[in-house]
């Protein structure tokens, strides 16, 4: 097989490495975003639930968890695999980023000085004014390297969906590898993944020097 | 939200208290932090375009006062009326729509600015009204009156990491008055700038005080306090030691701890 054929091949899954990519973004950012509320949350047993939840998502394997969600309701229940792989993939992804994202948020919330509460309670912000208007903005501007890195890590990781043969880029490339005893199937993805990266580096530096007016 | 300040008294809690000419006057107030008590048996009140200092020691209790009257703090007794209205009483505080209301009546200037750094100078302080459903373009105005008042035209677009810790003070000045206050605390205004910036601060705070500005301010400098207020009030320990016109507290002192705070200071 050619080199060209391998390409076109491998990037016929590229709609699906980005499937996956932008799901897992689309669920998982705001999805973090509860987590962390729950986790700050003054209910001690809602904070301790979640802070156990957030330690079992971080502390496992997302391979792990990537098998879990797709083929445990088939152990666990007896009902059938998912048909469209893609659904229990984005699950086990969004809800695994979100415990990382949670705990960024967290970081980057907790970092805002109690003062700017304070001076939003005085001049009459309600509790949500406050958080969307004074807290979240300055926290979105904290957090951004702390996110660009999660999202590098996500474009890499899409390529752990093979475990459960979800047919992206990488599950075909594997493929390609083993049927034609060749290793330029991985240099391919590897090169896909990096230009991947490129751009998303490109567009995540965009938004943090959007974010440069102010100290 | 515009006509609040006339719907203040309304709730149960509220209810006036009578014969009470002053815009503030807190009773007995009390305050504790785990085993240590900041604040016991506080009282005093505040007239109308009067201007009050509270000095003291650090630690002394003068900034949580402030908060508490800000409600920043949960006062665990003692009343608080603004206007002869209770916000709090027997350390019960009013609803939380009723707290609302009170907090229109008066503004906060911290020692820390606390401004908004994501905020344009002009956004700083024009939020606070619009959220208030004002007139856009009255806020706008007002709030370009303010910075001419403060002395900070040109700076509407600036940010406050570009301006200095005088200038964000005075833009933080402007931005409680944006909110028409009818008193007005200031908690260590000048602690945070370096010994050159203090003057234009006391200035703006000197001239708010020749326009009978009604003002609580919490402060170390003593000369100011002394030209500026009309009454002076001396804490230590969580008590008010000594209080009086500031010639008197400042001129002949009759508590031992009073004069020893301020042989201290002149040292």
């Amino acid at each position: 097989m050619s080199l060209m054929t391998m390409i076109v091949k491998m990037s016929e899954g590229l709609s699906k490495t980005c499937a996956i990519f932008f799901l897992t973004l689309l669920f998982s950012l705001p999805l973090g975003m509860i987590v962390a509320l729950l986790r700050m949350s003054k209910v001690r047993i809602v904070s301790a639930v979640t802070r156990f939840v957030i330690t079992v998502l971080r502390g496992t394997p997302l391979m792990l968890q990537l098998l879990a969600v797709t083929y445990g309701p088939y152990y666990l229940f007896g009902s059938n695999v998912a048909r469209n792989k893609l659904i229990p993939v984005v699950i086990a992804f969004s809800i695994n980023y979100a415990a990382y994202f949670a705990e960024i948020y967290r970081g980057g919330i907790e970092s805002i000085p109690i003062g700017q509460y304070e001076a939003a309670e005085v001049l009459g912000y309600s509790k949500f004014q406050t958080f969307m208007r004074i807290i979240l903005p300055q926290v979105i501007k904290r957090i951004m390297p702390s996110v660009t890195n999660e999202v590098v890590t996500l474009v890499k990781d899409t390529s752990m969906a093979f475990t459960v043969s979800y047919q992206e880029m990488f599950t075909i490339g594997k493929q390609i590898a083993n049927s034609q005893t060749s290793f330029m199937p991985f240099v391919v993805a590897g090169a896909f993944y990096y230009i991947f990266n490129v751009i998303v580096d490109y567009l995540m530096g965009r938004i943090e020097k959007r974010l440069d007016y102010y100290r | 939200m515009a006509d609040n300040k006339n719907t203040a008294g309304s709730g149960l809690i509220s209810e006036e208290s009578p014969g009470d000419p002053s815009i503030l006057s807190i009773r007995s107030l009390q305050k504790v932090f785990g085993a240590h008590t900041v604040l016991k048996d506080i009282s005093l009140s505040v007239n109308r375009g009067n201007v009050v200092s509270i000095i003291g020691p650090s630690g002394s209790g003068k900034s949580t006062l402030l908060r508490c009257a800000t409600f920043l703090e949960h006062a665990d007794g003692g009343d608080i009326l603004y206007d002869g209205c209770y916000a709090i009483r027997d350390g019960v505080r009013a609803s939380k729509a009723e707290l609302n209301r009170f907090r229109t009546r008066f503004g906060l200037v911290f020692q820390n600015f606390n401004l908004f750094p994501h905020y344009s100078v002009m956004r700083n302080i024009t939020e606070p009204p619009i959220l208030h459903g004002e007139d856009r373009e009255a806020v706008r105005a007002r709030a370009a009156e303010l910075l001419h008042k403060m002395g900070l035209e040109g700076k509407e677009n600036a940010y406050p990491y570009q301006l200095s810790g005088g200038q964000q003070q005075r833009v933080a000045i402007a931005r409680a008055l944006a909110l028409n206050p009818e008193i007005l605390f200031f908690d260590e205004p000048t602690s945070a700038l370096d010994p050159e910036l203090t003057g234009e601060v006391l200035k703006v705070i000197r001239q708010l005080a020749e326009e009978k500005m009604t003002m609580v301010v919490v402060t170390h400098e003593m000369p100011f306090a002394r030209a500026v207020s009309n009454r002076v009030i001396f804490m230590d320990g969580g008590v008010i030691v000594e209080e009086g016109h500031p010639e008197q507290v400042f001129g002949s002192p009759t508590q031992e701890r009073t004069k020893q705070f301020l042989r201290n200071y002149q040292q």
